[in-house]
């Protein structure tokens, strides 16, 4: 399809807590990614960073930081901010470009450094700021806002914690496969209830934590993967990134509110769901043919979320599908497994990124040990602060 | 000792209400207040700030969903020492079909709550500060 573009090199820094400056882990997953497409820096003609809020001015200008880092070489370059949705929108725009005929060869990186603990708001008295204001005026962490999206779904569906840690437990088994997760230990149920609650009804294992880690794409028009010998390169047939419908009514963080639905109904599909669907009707497939997912599992309650929301499943029943083992890999549909953020823990610009990475080595087949039996369709979803999201759709 | 909100503008006091503002032409209302623009893609007022004006809230809805803090959160949030784990409602007004957040009165924790449970508006102290009660919103079961 002429719509499509190729993923011809995936690469990665392995995420952790290195106490290292973010512009080495970019570094290493943009060499990686440039040796698996067998091109050089300099064939490349654009370069897409995401960027990285915490460590400093060099994050805010990502893209021409990795451009710097690389060898200045005169390709052209966008730096892109999206909070968790960054990377995503670093590779929309690489697409773009790809897409609009004005380059052959992109290069897309996103990494971070990142603070150990909770997120907290940038620094300074902002009392404008609804980010410093939730913080300031109701203590509202984003654990607390996961908290409140999972003690919603267990007064809808009758989820319990252990449902939860299922979740968790799952994602651990698929981790412990992965050599660039940052946790690679199994885990029980029991164990996950142990751990202690941080905002009820969630546990710190059911809560992802923060990493260090780099992501890196090489993307090229499906023409200039042919003239490089890949006939059948995994293809990007559609992405979304659209915002959310007014009236939003369903809360996400760093929200006081959601909006009015007085005098407006609802849209018919809420953002998460909507965020999915315009890549669907954008690639011409539906749920039925996605055959591997990875889903933004900020927390444990929100992989059950997601399931639904990507039409992989109806409301409530994600967690028959998850007792079933139908979520595992040798099930009938995987749900991250790369371990997801439960094994890797948020390296917010790199993230999005890694979702790719890790659904292009599955339709490649060369996942190893993690390897999902035959997939040819993938879906990657994510969400950040702010009405911004992403969903990409693979095929193979 | 004074009493003072932690943030001016967002609730009255006595009584006790959110404040935030409504456009006069489509109807939409909007906390926290709005003053720039309606924000509904559909609304055809002049959508320059005009058509927006202070409204209270209805003070009553139902819980959407809720949660606690266990843990210190980061500054800017001014705990008291020692910590004192805190329980945040989002509940949905009946009037207006928005939901807002809220800390819930000390002394209510997550066990005495249930989603749809009815609640309504109060003010307490978030923190005090030398001689300064400083008050936020919050949210207190209808007994």
């Amino acid at each position: 399809m002429s719509g499509d573009v190729a993923v011809v090199g995936t690469g990665m820094h392995p995420w952790g807590k290195w106490g290292k400056n973010f512009v080495g882990y970019g570094l290493t997953a943009a060499r990686e990614a440039l040796a698996e497409a067998g091109l050089s820096w300099r064939d490349v003609q654009y370069v897409a960073g995401a960027d990285t809020i915490r460590n400093g001015y060099p994050g805010f200008i990502a893209g021409a930081t990795f451009a710097q880092a690389l060898g200045w070489s005169g390709a052209r370059v966008s730096s892109s901010y999206a909070a968790c949705a960054s990377g995503a929108q670093a590779i929309a725009n690489a697409r773009a470009q790809i897409l609009a005929g004005l380059a052959d060869v992109a290069l897309v990186v996103g990494a971070d450094a990142a603070p150990k603990g909770f997120f907290a708001p940038v620094g300074g008295d902002r009392p404008d700021d609804p980010d410093w204001l939730r913080f300031r005026l109701l203590g509202a962490t984003n654990p607390l806002y996961f908290a409140l999206a999972a003690r919603r779904r267990m007064a809808l569906y009758g989820s319990t914690p252990e449902d939860f840690a299922l979740v968790k437990v799952k994602n651990a088994r698929h981790g412990a496969a992965n050599p660039n997760a940052r946790y690679r230990k199994e885990t029980t149920v029991a164990e996950v209830l142990e751990s202690p609650v941080v905002a009820s009804p969630l546990h710190l294992m059911d809560i992802c934590a923060t990493s260090d880690g780099g992501a890196a794409l090489v993307l090229t028009s499906v023409e200039f993967a042919r003239s490089r010998g890949l006939a059948r390169p995994v293809r990007i047939a559609g992405l979304s990134t659209v915002t959310p419908t007014f009236p939003k009514t369903v809360i996400d963080l760093p929200d006081f509110a959601t909006d009015a639905a007085m005098t407006v109904p609802e849209p018919a599909r809420p953002f998460r769901a909507a965020l999915a669907y315009a890549a669907y009707e954008e690639a011409g497939i539906g749920p039925s043919d996605v055959s591997v997912a990875e889903v933004y599992d900020l927390s444990t309650a929100l992989e059950l979320d997601w399931m639904e929301d990507i039409g992989l499943c109806a409301p409530g029943e994600a967690e028959s599908l998850l007792r079933a083992g139908e979520t595992t890999i040798g099930g009938r549909i995987p749900v991250n497994p790369s371990g997801g953020l439960a094994s890797f823990g948020e390296a917010v610009p790199a993230q999005a990124i890694a979702q790719i990475c890790e659904l292009t080595r599955q339709l490649r087949h060369r996942s190893g040990p993690r390897q999902v039996p035959s997939p040819n369709t993938a879906i990657a979803v994510n969400q950040g602060l702010f009405g911004h999201g992403s969903a990409t759709l693979l095929t193979h | 000792m004074g009493r003072k909100p932690a943030v001016d503008g967002w609730f009255s006091v006595d009584p006790a209400a959110l404040v935030g503002t409504r456009c006069g032409d489509c109807g939409t209302p909007y906390f926290p207040r709005n003053e720039i623009a309606c924000r509904n893609p559909g609304c055809a007022g002049p959508k320059d700030g005009s058509e927006l004006a202070p409204y209270t809230f209805s003070t009553r809805g139902r819980i959407w969903s809720y949660a606690d803090s266990r843990y210190k959160p980061p500054p800017p949030y001014v705990s008291p020492e020692p910590f004192r784990p805190y329980v945040v409602a989002a509940v949905e007004l009946d009037v207006e079909k928005i939901v807002v957040l809220g800390q819930v009165v000390p002394g209510v924790g997550v066990d005495d709550l249930a989603v749809g449970q009815e609640v309504e508006l109060t003010v307490g102290t978030l923190y005090t500060e030398g001689d300064d009660d400083h008050l936020v919103w919050m949210w207190r079961p209808v007994a």
